[in-house]
């Protein structure tokens, strides 16, 4: 079902959506009722009986069977109304599909993973087919995060050392916000991604090229657009500015110092090291919190963004 | 206002009557034991929670806690709630040092449970079964046997600081019946200690199957 | 002051004031501190909005502002709000209300008081050394792992935690064993109902969060492992203990509230309370369900699905005591002779508040849409519109209406009229918007946000000025009638509950006489209240 949004919720983009937005404005209308109800009559008894002169004795009548029933009841059957619906449409949310498709999510501070079936993964960008169920196989590698895509209106926690799971079916294409809505600390609120749907062929192709890298393109082109892709500044600069991790202007070929004293040429392999195991040589005045990306990067790749390290360095 | 001389000084101003304030004392008395059996609780929860995780691993690493020592303290615990309750009778019948006698018994129970507690928790160190990180023991078979050396530690832990408040307490007591600012119409202090006392050996009737009987 | 024999004047000398053993000077101790608190958290608020305005960098980094709403709620919640009724105003008037001479244990009480003032110097002192950034809420690993002053703010909060459970013994005993002859259960003002009952979860749940908050320490510290997954334990086991008490925690900081507005609507409505012993037992009702929803901050934990519709069946049925009371209110009103002055206002303004934040509550139990809402602004304005919109008003309405008794004074009608009015409009400003950024998707603790999100922020920081506004006039103006106020009568409010039948302020003693309940709290249809 497709909802075009409302004052309050965005539009919907699942196939689940409708359902979630359908309780919402259950909820929403009945409480406005009730709201109206009690302001109205707060409003009108204030009106309507203001204190003109000094009070005698007022009425001692402090009950009313029926009222009090109704009040009582009313509500009760009310409440009732909302847990039915709600658990309903949240059975729904919660039972995955069989024929689900499976991507694994690997939450980091301050990047989302994803690994997909076909060996392919990328970083903070997820891509779904459309119409598809999808299944997420959610674990982080260090706090609590949470994987929240408000477009379709689907939460779950990500915890350290175990699996949490969710699914989805987006049923339009389009780009889609993914937010991490569990504090994790200072990239919180820029732990984001995308989700995006495409079409069945569209997905394909985008496997494909996923996969691959094209040789025309100097190599250091690819380095910069990795520099983003991978998320390398969410921590690091290219300017000289100070950050969580070094910056990488003037970074080859320096001498640099590591906490542990030692001196270290910043060469290939030390950059490549720093990739793929970063805690093993920290440099010095800096917190060991780069996270890894063995299994996640290729070594060609790797070789570009040496090559694009390298060309940061300033003509003498 | 009553102001009157037939007030007696252990008499509080906005108390009417002896009775009154007895009674808020006791009162005031459970609610805090209710208190502290919900903080204990906690700890229940979580040693109920881990030991359905690993239930051979609580029992395995158990068997390194003396059954012997332990059982010793159950048995000077619940001596120590009988002397404390003779001390409050004693009390009751006027006979100030009787009430003195069995007040400094208790103490001294208190004493030898902690000790006894003190040998334990060394012989443990000794063998590196600490909490958490500390942890270097390496003869307990299942996994993460840490985790029941940390809430062992947890528990009888917080048990401990316990008794040492109580100790304190019941000195405290000591040095106001010496002063004889007690009688048998006016105990209430010895009461109170009386019921804390007893709540804290309840509490270690509970510890002592948990860690030391499984199996 | 007023008249000669009051407990302000009597005895004097700082000495009398700091080993004091009077309820009522410990109340003005508690007033003190908690107002101080509220200022804190209140320049902590407005320090987040303003960062909040645009998306990019204001004022303060992603690092500070972390720090700041974790100290925000840190500060409202343990050093203002969950002691703020109970002991600023409950200390001074649960005894009077009573016909009491005292509380139960005033050297209890005492200790209670410096127990606060220890905590919150400790709080302030881990606030300047090194800081927390893990929310009020402490979730493992997160709070494991970070730098700064965890250990002592958790030290500090479990301190705190004693203050709020030995004033819930002190007042529960005080209840059941200093009631004025003739007062029986059901002739107490409703105010000692809605103690009593955030006594019964101060008393049962604060020890759960102390315990929770020494396993936590003990985490941080030594390492137990038991929050730890590489370690074998469960940080979600974390969540669990902590919501155990921080739910019903949030009814401690409402039900008080609840007991003030029904003495306000009933006083300045001049009319019998509708449906007392509903909304005495409502009270009950509240407080004992309180212990069974603990699970609904978790539905997108991990839980199990079974867990989470227990949880929601049962939160639902929390609203239902909830809206018994404002019917209830509202029935009092009816038929009444209502008068308009500023703790009325107060209140009224509680009723409109409250009353989105309980019914916004229902779209937080229900579960398909919690799933999308949890840790969202909707969350964020929710818990406002029922603490402060709930809470906080009824807070300033109790202050205004216990302030001539307390002082002796009168503080200024028309400006107090003003800032009721700016409170109310900047705090809708500031929240309501929230509802909407939340249902659009923004999440909670976010210091930057996407672009679309910025209008609606900008509004709700426009809003936060506007409040602060309102409640520099009120300092303002409280503080200047302590001095220069109008003096004031027994009975300024024409009221039939006990403490105003002492003069104002209060002698030392409380009462000239032993006191004897000569007609119910709210006999408006048969006697008439010595209005001056």
């Amino acid at each position: 079902m497709d909802t075009t949004g409302s004052l309050f919720l965005p539009p919907g983009s699942s196939t689940i959506a409708g359902d979630v937005d359908a309780v919402f404005n259950l909820v929403l209308y009945v409480g406005i009722f009730f709201f109206v109800l009690v302001v109205f009559l707060a409003a009108f008894f204030v009106i309507r009986y203001r204190r003109k002169a000094e009070p005698g004795l007022t009425s001692g009548k402090d009950h009313n069977l029926k009222l009090e029933l109704l009040w009582t009841i009313i509500p009760s059957i009310i409440v009732v109304i909302f847990f039915v619906v709600g658990f309903r449409t949240y059975l729904k949310m919660s039972i995955i599909p069989k024929d689900a498709v499976e991507i694994k999510v690997t939450a980091q501070r301050w990047m989302w993973a994803f690994d997909y079936p076909e060996g392919v993964n990328s970083i903070n960008e997820l891509v779904v087919p459309v119409r598809t169920p999808i299944k997420v196989l959610l674990s982080s590698t260090d706090v609590i995060h949470s994987f929240y895509v408000p477009d379709f209106r689907v939460k779950m926690d990500v915890l350290p050392n175990r699996y949490t799971t969710a699914w989805f079916e987006a049923n339009r294409i389009g780009e889609f916000d993914l937010e991490c809505a569990e504090y994790c600390g200072k990239g919180h609120s820029q732990m984001l991604g995308k989700v995006k749907a495409m079409s069945a062929d569209d997905y394909a192709a985008w496997l494909d090229k996923a996969s691959a890298f094209d040789e025309t393109v100097p190599l250091e082109i690819h380095g910069e657009k990795l520099f983003k892709s991978k998320a390398c500044y969410t921590c690091h600069t290219i300017d000289g500015m100070g950050s969580v991790g070094p910056t990488f202007k003037n970074l080859f070929g320096r001498e640099a110092t590591l906490s542990s004293g030692d001196k270290v040429a910043v060469d290939e392999n030390y950059i490549r090291e720093s990739i793929l195991d970063p805690r093993a040589k920290v440099a010095m005045g800096f917190q060991p919190v780069m996270p890894t990306y063995q299994g996640r990067i290729k070594d060609r790749e790797i070789d570009a963004l040496i090559a694009y390290i390298k060309s940061l360095n300033e003509r003498e | 206002m009553d102001h009157s001389e037939n007030r007696p000084a252990y008499l509080a101003h906005h108390f009417s009557n002896i009775a009154q304030q007895a009674d808020a004392a006791k009162l005031g008395m459970w609610v805090f034991l209710l208190t502290e059996v919900l903080l204990f609780g906690g700890l229940f929860v979580a040693y109920s929670v881990f030991r359905a995780w690993n239930p051979e691993m609580f029992y395995n690493a158990h068997k390194y806690l003396n059954v012997t020592l332990g059982s010793i303290n159950t048995v000077v615990l619940i001596t120590s709630s009988v002397t404390m309750a003779l001390s409050i009778r004693s009390m009751q019948l006027g006979k100030r040092q009787q009430t003195l006698a069995f007040l400094w018994s208790t103490l001294l129970l208190a004493c030898v449970f902690l000790v006894i507690k003190y040998f334990e928790y060394s012989h443990k160190i000794h063998l590196g079964q600490l909490p958490g990180k500390y942890y270097t023991f390496t003869g307990v078979q299942g996994t993460n046997p840490h985790i029941f050396f940390s809430i062992y530690f947890a528990m009888t832990g917080l048990h401990g600081v316990h008794v040492l408040a109580g100790m304190f307490v019941i000195i405290w007591m000591i040095i106001k019946t010496s002063r004889n600012m007690f009688s048998p119409e006016y105990y209430t202090p010895l009461e109170m200690t009386g019921l804390y006392w007893h709540l804290v050996d309840l509490i270690w009737i509970y510890l002592f199957p948990l860690f030391y009987l499984i199996g | 002051m007023t008249v000669s024999n009051n407990y302000l004047q009597e005895p004097k000398g700082l000495k009398s004031w700091l080993f004091t053993l009077d309820h009522k000077r410990i109340a003005i101790l508690y007033l003190v501190g908690i107002s101080l608190s509220f200022i804190l958290g209140g320049i902590l608020a407005l320090l987040i909005r303003w960062e909040l305005i645009s998306p990019a960098q204001n004022i303060v980094g992603a690092e500070t502002y972390n720090r700041l709403f974790t100290l925000h709620g840190a500060v409202m919640i343990f050093l203002f709000i969950i002691p703020g009724i109970p002991a600023a105003m409950g200390n001074f008037v649960l005894p009077l209300m009573l016909g009491a001479k005292d509380v139960a244990f005033p050297r209890l009480n005492l200790t209670s008081w410096y127990i606060y003032m220890f905590g919150m110097i400790l709080a302030l002192v881990s606030i300047v050394t090194g800081s927390v950034d893990t929310g009020w809420t402490f979730y493992t690993p997160y709070s494991t792992q970070t730098s700064g002053a965890v250990v002592a703010m958790t030290t500090a909060v479990f301190i705190l935690g004693f203050s709020s459970i030995f004033t819930g013994l002190n007042f529960l005993v005080t209840i059941h064993k200093l009631r004025a002859p003739g007062m029986t259960w059901f002739k107490m003002p409703l105010f000692i109902w809605a103690i009593y009952a955030t006594a019964i979860i101060q008393i049962l749940a604060t020890p759960v969060l102390a315990i929770t908050l020494v396993l936590l320490i003990l985490e941080r510290t030594l390492g137990i492992g038991i929050f730890d997954p590489a370690m074998g334990g469960d940080p979600v086991l974390f969540q669990h203990f902590f919501w155990f008490y921080s739910h019903p925690a949030v009814y401690i900081m409402i039900l008080p509230a609840m007991g003030v507005i029904s003495e306000l609507i009933a006083t300045f409505s001049h009319k019998r309370i509708f449906g007392y012993r509903a909304i005495a037992f409502s009270s009950f009702g509240i407080a004992f369900i309180s212990f069974l929803v603990w699970g609904h901050h978790m539905f997108t934990s991990g839980q199990s699905e079974l867990a989470s519709m227990i949880f929601s069946f049962l939160t639902f049925l929390v609203a239902i005591p909830s809206g018994i009371k404002v019917f209830n209110w509202l029935a009092t009103m009816y038929k009444g002779s209502i008068s308009l002055e500023a703790p009325m206002l107060w209140a009224l303004g509680f009723l409109f508040l409250f009353s989105i934040g309980g019914l916004t509550g229902m779209f937080l139990s229900t579960l398909a849409t919690d799933i999308h809402l949890h840790d969202t602004y909707f969350v964020v304005a929710h818990f406002h519109y029922v603490m402060f919109g709930g809470t906080v008003m009824a807070f300033f309405g109790g202050l205004h209406y216990w302030w001539p008794k307390m002082w002796g004074r009168m503080y200024n009608e028309f400006w107090a009229k003003i800032a009721v009015l700016l409170v109310f409009v900047g705090f809708n400003a500031t929240f309501f918007s929230q509802f909407i950024l939340g249902a659009k998707g923004m999440p909670r603790r976010y210091w930057t946000y996407l672009p679309q999100y910025t209008r609606l922020h900008g509004f709700s920081s426009i809003g936060s000025i506007i409040m602060a506004v309102g409640f520099v006039i009120m300092i303002i103006y409280l503080l200047h009638s302590i001095f220069k106020g109008r003096k004031a009568g027994t009975n300024p409010w024409g009221s039939l509950t006990m403490e105003w039948e002492t003069s104002s302020p209060p002698p030392p003693q409380n009462f000239e006489k032993d006191m004897v309940l000569t007609h119910g709290p709210y006999d408006y249809d048969k006697a008439v209240p010595n209005k001056n």
